[in-house]
């Protein structure tokens, strides 16, 4: 599944939303997901994904926006891995 | 000074989810306490409390629900209740508040936090949304903004007073034109481990009885130990008299007298001059003399000191007429309700006052010569037409809260 497919799946569960207004392009605030939700959501999303905490801010503002910071989330998580396996 | 009505009903308590059902159970004897339904990860120990049971959540989402600390939800619920109950058709919402009490807020939410921090706090993750969980304030602001209400949104901490505090204070908001209406009432989920825990080292839980759990607390009897630790919220639509009837509102009671002191004497030790002098306040507040009062629901926490001092207040404020008066502790049924409880057993005494029938102090089979008033034990009682009803609700802290209602004419 895509992070896309992930995403689409949590968010339509989450907050109860029709699948087909879940695009890449929908603005979180047209899908009526607040700044405060959305920090709650990524909270969700870690758990998933198994992410280290991040307290960096970044601007989410759409579907594809969430899609685009787990991606970029996982290639840094195994970028590290990579490292910690070359050093050992 | 405006005279002030109660419109509307809501509660979630051990003894049952809507108020008609809570009173009936107490009319029954029918306890709500028993085995807490699940153990917590640090502990097998399956406590002795009073939960409110199972309850639908439609209409909330799985995010909405996970951001909302179970006090918050259930005083969200309740207060929906109450305001369905009155029909509440609320013309301007800026003259429409809120007065809620809570001991502890969104105690399961910060037990949950350090439970997550305390064991690795360099890799902890914490949700986001815990501090707006867990502030005292969150149930009062969740309520005014599911209802819209633009007026004050207040929160009373004022450990087992805070809900009679949160009504009485609504009354006077009212009486004094500050606003027209409000949500008054309290919610407390404190069924955590270290709560439960906290009170057991305090030595107020109730000894379990092993064979019967659900009658182990024993309010004014000679075999009383403490009480149940339980969770619940009530709450109650008040609204200035003339409204209500223009609007054609059922009207429950009219909320008459308030008194509220302080002991000034000791944290938890309770003083019989502060409860007499919040008794006597509120009977000349509602301008009633003691054998107006036909029904007092004592705070009666089952605690060897607590019962022996409400009883020698009750005297005190009552005179020779205290000999005369039902007086019952309904929490032998419901256990404690802690910021809930005022409003909770208000709405007991203003259902007795309805229905003309008392709910008795279940458990009372062994009495103590030093607590000899009329605590209806065992069994409900029908009485005459009741003209007022007392709540009395005595805190931690040595802060006395009374409430009087009557039938309105």
């Amino acid at each position: 599944m895509s992070t896309f497919d992930t995403i689409r799946e949590m968010i339509v569960e989450q907050f109860q939303l029709d699948p087909a207004l879940v695009t890449p392009e929908a603005t979180l605030e047209s899908l009526k997901i607040d700044s405060l939700a959305t920090v709650e959501f990524m909270f969700l999303l870690e758990d998933k994904y198994k992410f280290e905490a991040t307290s960096e801010q970044v601007e989410l503002r759409t579907v594809q926006d969430l899609v685009n910071e787990i991606d970029r989330l996982l290639a840094a998580q195994r970028a590290a891995q990579a490292a910690q396996k070359d050093t050992a | 000074m405006k005279r002030v009505v109660v419109t509307g009903l809501g509660i979630m308590s051990p003894c049952g989810n809507d108020p008609a059902s809570f009173f009936a159970n107490l009319i029954a004897g029918r306890s709500g306490i028993g085995r807490h339904s699940r153990t917590f990860p640090e502990d097998t120990t399956r406590w002795l409390t009073g939960e409110v049971p199972p309850f639908a959540t439609d209409g909330f989402t799985p995010m909405r629900l996970g951001t909302l600390d179970r006090t918050t939800l259930i005083a969200l619920l309740t207060a929906r209740q109450a305001i369905a109950d009155a029909r509440l058709a609320v013309p301007d919402k800026s003259r429409a508040a809120v007065y809620w009490g809570t001991g502890l807020g969104g105690a399961g939410t910060m037990e949950q936090s350090y439970r997550q921090t305390l064991g690795n706090p360099a890799t902890a993750r914490v949700k986001p949304t815990t501090v707006v969980m867990t502030m005292n304030n969150a149930a009062a602001s969740e309520i005014s903004l599911d209802t819209g209400f633009t007026g004050p949104a207040y929160t009373y901490s004022i450990a087992c007073a805070s809900a009679a505090i949160g009504i009485g204070e609504a009354l006077r908001a009212i009486r004094n034109g500050y606003c027209d209406c409000a949500i008054a009432g309290g919610a407390d989920s404190l069924l955590t481990l270290g709560s439960l825990k906290a009170w057991q080292a305090l030595q107020t839980l109730a000894r379990e009885d092993a064979a019967h759990p659900e009658t182990s607390c024993r309010p004014f009897a000679a075999d009383r130990s403490g009480f149940v630790l339980g969770e619940g919220a009530g709450a109650v639509v008040l609204e200035e008299a003339g409204a209500a009837r223009a609007r054609g509102a059922t009207i429950y009671a009219e909320l008459v007298g308030f008194g509220s002191t302080s002991d000034a004497s000791h944290i938890t030790k309770p003083s019989v001059d502060g409860q007499a002098r919040a008794m006597r306040m509120a009977l000349d507040d509602a301008a009633l003399a003691p054998q107006d009062i036909g029904y007092i629901n004592a705070h009666g926490t089952a605690t060897s000191t607590g019962d022996l001092v409400e009883t020698q207040a009750i005297k005190a404020a009552f005179g020779a007429t205290a000999m005369h008066i039902p007086v019952s502790s309904t929490k032998a049924l419901h256990g404690h309700l802690m910021g809930a409880t005022g409003a909770v057993e208000f709405i007991a005494a203003v259902k007795a006052l309805q229905e003309n029938i008392v709910p008795p102090t279940a458990h009372l089979h062994k009495p103590d010569p030093a607590c000899d008033l009329d605590y209806v034990p065992n069994q409900a009682r029908r009485t005459g037409s009741l003209r007022a009803v007392m709540s009395n609700s005595f805190a931690f802290g040595g802060n006395n809260a009374v409430l009087i209602a009557t039938r309105f004419n």
